[in-house]
């Protein structure tokens, strides 16, 4: 059949025609082989613009569109749609970015059209050689998972599940509530924040579209977008919620004491514990770790105790599947360990502290209920040093980026600090201060004003401990003096790094990681919430340091567009995917082996592509020596008259 | 006096890093040689060497591969087999003698339209001392 391919240049103003003679470039596009129509027009993406398409397919009877205008990115799915308003298939429609990568970075008339001729034909080579293809339609799973239980996964699965959804709430520790829950007061209100989290955790725990999976780990994941299959551990507890009656005796018999996780290492726990007495779901974990042993020869006092006979030593680790049609990963945050920081005394000294230490110590719930004692000597300290930036914003030993909340909590914890200590001196050293935020400016300079805090900017050399003291040796940069101060304990706003696990995880949901190991957004504008995996969104701390207000806004954010897929039966993915010609293919394997998505399988000796799982990325195309697998539309064969047409003439 | 030479040269760009660079550049009015027709491609794990042979021997002063940087690919670990492959296409140009610095590979994130000029610029002052590319042109 004979090819009947119509070009449209668009002027964009001035924009293309300033650099580009337009006119030139259509004459010139009119002579190219295939091409039955060439026009130009001031601003195709205007309705007269569009139209002026639709005529012209409709009156010369043309079956192959490029139009030649701004990127791809922008008005690609707008002359498609024209296309196909006009009868063809939408995939015979292709973009000649002249644009952003011709008009506006040349000057040179002469070199510019030739350029933007150049382009033109190369798309009006691969235009000839599209198919027409139909997108691939899938059924949808309507229910989500969401993995990590601090405030970005309960926000995400509250706003999901009170739309109507099933979601399945994955949490490794043995409460929900994450990071949140250990936070005193947040900034910039000072509102407690075990107060306002603790409803949304009830409210999870009694929703009945909220399927929640404590202790457990997300353990692998294969699928697509809309058909998730998941498989989640759930540990061992050893004790039976629903008998358990929450009477404390087991704790009151263990023997064994070890370091409390929510207290920071603060305090001390039992091996059978409860996190905290808020903790949902309520009950206690026996912490197998610590535990002397499950015979009852080597211990078994707790389960001797149990009167409700809730401890079960025979309880085993349990593999739980689930089928889900979209992920929201929120797995949070840990803090860059003080060991790290040599300079700051390696973590050895025990007066100076961490942010979350210090939110412990503030904490109603904290292990000094709420008096401010240093641990040392448990006094009550009068001089206070903050020192911010601990390991961010410094790239050649620590991390490069700014942990962006460490401004305003240790705006917060030095006001805390006056507020339990009145006659007490907060001092903070800084970088710089980054308060942007409703309401974050006027919190600093509330610390400063009322609470008289005194803002120090220049970094901390060292610290270290003397005569029941600790030194800061630092400098103040701006009077240009040497500052010595003799602190009773010291705060470090130490860098937020991602949680542990996240790559592990990112690596088993085939997402990427950015290059500080958050994980990676698919575009840092335009997809903030989105991961370059179709149906796997990002929430929170876990793609880059946020404070709470942003964390669930991201969230809603995430919900939203995990909701936009639950919310219809079936989905389309992009056929431009990759397909195998028998008759060439040996069976090889390469291609099975390069494929990012598993999407090539073996079958029969040949190669088969699933092709709702191909991306279509062509790496499988690259590597075939046979050239038995392509993509659609793209073939090399097409990139090969790309080629002849971007050099020849 | 003689015009001077103008290399032409083909750039493979990926759609999700390196042509959304360029864009950048386009969108910030970076200006740069014309010398370069972009093609844009779903992934640099795509190319194949046989796109770059083509390129040569259709008359490409230079050829241009540029894709996510390593670890940022969209496809996961596309760039990583480009990376691999193009290694082994630069020695085998070499050993039929053509100039290695005729073939180039470059990663420029969606970011980096600054870093794609550059690139350009640079490969262009490159290409235009050694002159038009023979050694596998098709045609001379």
């Amino acid at each position: 059949m004979k090819k009947k391919t119509g070009v449209f240049v668009c002027h964009c103003g001035i924009n293309i025609a300033g650099t580009v003679d337009v006119k030139k470039v259509t004459k010139d596009l009119a002579k190219h082989p295939g091409v039955e129509h060439s026009e130009d027009y001031i601003y195709m993406c205007s309705d007269p613009g569009q139209n002026l398409i639709i005529d012209s397919i409709k009156e010369k009877g043309l079956d192959k569109v490029v139009v030649a205008c701004c990127s791809p990115t922008l008005h690609e799915m707008t002359f498609r749609n024209a296309a196909k308003s006009a009868g063809i298939n939408e995939f015979q429609c292709e973009i000649a970015n002249i644009r952003e990568q011709c008009s506006w970075v040349h000057k040179d008339m002469d070199k510019a059209t030739d350029k933007a001729t150049r382009i033109t034909r190369s798309a009006v080579e691969r235009v000839q050689g599209n198919e027409s293809l139909e997108p691939i339609s899938i059924p949808v799973t309507r229910r989500a998972l969401v993995i990590g239980g601090g405030i970005a996964g309960i926000q995400a699965a509250l706003d999901m599940a009170n739309t109507g959804y099933e979601v399945v709430l994955v949490e490794r520790s043995p409460s929900i509530g994450g990071h949140m829950i250990q936070l005193s007061e947040t900034f910039p209100t000072l509102d407690c924040s075990q107060c306002i989290l603790t409803p949304k955790m009830v409210e999870v725990s009694k929703h009945p579209k909220i399927k929640l999976l404590t202790y457990s780990e997300v353990q692998d994941v294969s699928g697509y977008v809309g058909n998730f299959k998941v498989k989640i551990l759930k540990k061992p507890t050893y004790v039976d919620p629903e008998k358990c009656t929450l009477c404390d005796e087991c704790v009151r018999v263990c023997p064994v004491v070890t370091s409390n996780e929510f207290d920071l290492g603060l305090t001390g726990r039992r091996a059978i514990y409860i996190p905290f007495p808020q903790a949902i779901p309520a009950t206690y974990t026996l912490d197998i770790k610590n535990c002397p042993g499950l015979l009852p020869i080597a211990c078994g006092k707790c389960a001797d105790v149990c009167d409700p006979e809730a401890i079960d030593y025979d309880m085993k680790p349990e593999i739980i599947e689930e089928d889900v049609g979209a992920i929201v990963i929120a797995t949070g945050f840990d803090l860059y360990e003080k060991e790290n920081l040599s300079e700051y005394g390696y973590g050895k000294y025990p007066d100076v502290l961490d942010g979350l230490q210090f939110e412990r110590l503030c904490s109603a719930s904290g292990p000094t209920q709420g008096k401010i004692l240093r641990p040392s000597d448990h006094k009550e300290p009068k001089e206070v040093v903050f020192i911010q930036c601990a390991g961010s914003r410094d790239p050649e030993l620590h991390c490069a980026y700014c942990s962006k909340i460490c401004c305003m909590y240790t705006a917060k914890h030095a006001m805390l600090y006056k507020h339990h200590v009145h006659d007490g001196q907060a001092y903070i050293f800084y970088i710089d201060i980054r308060s942007g935020g409703k309401g974050y400016e006027e919190f600093v300079q509330r610390a400063v004003e009322e609470d008289g805090v005194i803002y120090l900017r220049g970094k901390v050399a060292k610290i270290f401990e003397e005569k029941g003291k600790v030194k800061v040796w630092g400098v103040d940069t701006l009077s240009g003096k040497d500052i010595e101060i003799d602190a009773d304990m010291v705060v470090l706003a130490t860098a937020m790094r991602p949680s542990d696990g996240a790559e592990d995880l990112a690596k088993k949901l085939k997402i990427a990681l950015d290059k500080d190991g958050f994980l990676a957004e698919a575009h840092p504008k335009l997809k903030p919430v989105e991961s370059v995996t179709a149906g796997i969104f990002l929430a929170g701390a876990a793609q880059a340091p946020k404070d709470i207000p942003e964390v669930v806004a991201q969230a809603s954010g995430a919900a939203a567009k995990a909701i936009a897929i639950l919310s219809q039966e079936r989905l389309f993915h992009s056929p431009n995917v990759a397909k195998v010609n028998l008759n060439l293919c040996t069976g090889c394997g390469m291609c099975v082996d390069v494929c990012p998505y598993e999407a090539v399988s073996l079958k029969d000796g040949k190669a088969e592509v699933n092709e709702v799982l191909c991306e279509g990325c062509g790496t499988c195309q690259a590597t075939c020596l046979r050239a038995a697998i392509e993509v659609k539309n793209l073939t090399p064969a097409q990139v090969h008259e790309m080629i002849t047409a971007s050099l020849g003439g | 006096m003689a015009e001077e030479f103008e290399p032409r040269i083909v750039a493979f760009l990926c759609k999700w890093c390196s042509s959304a660079g360029s864009d950048l550049a386009g969108v910030s009015r970076m200006e740069y040689p014309p010398n370069v027709i972009p093609i844009q491609v779903m992934c640099s794990g795509s190319v194949s060497p046989l796109y770059i042979l083509s390129a040569f021997k259709k008359g490409a002063d230079g050829v241009l591969v540029s894709g996510c940087h390593p670890g940022d690919c969209h496809y996961i670990k596309g760039n990583f087999y480009a990376r691999r492959r193009i290694a082994l296409v630069k020695g085998q140009l070499e050993f039929i003698g053509l100039e290695p610095e005729r073939f180039q590979m470059s990663w420029v994130s969606a970011a980096e339209g600054k870093k794609y000029t550059e690139i350009i610029k640079d490969f262009v002052n490159t290409l235009k001392p050694l002159g038009p590319q023979t050694k596998l042109r098709r045609n001379p």
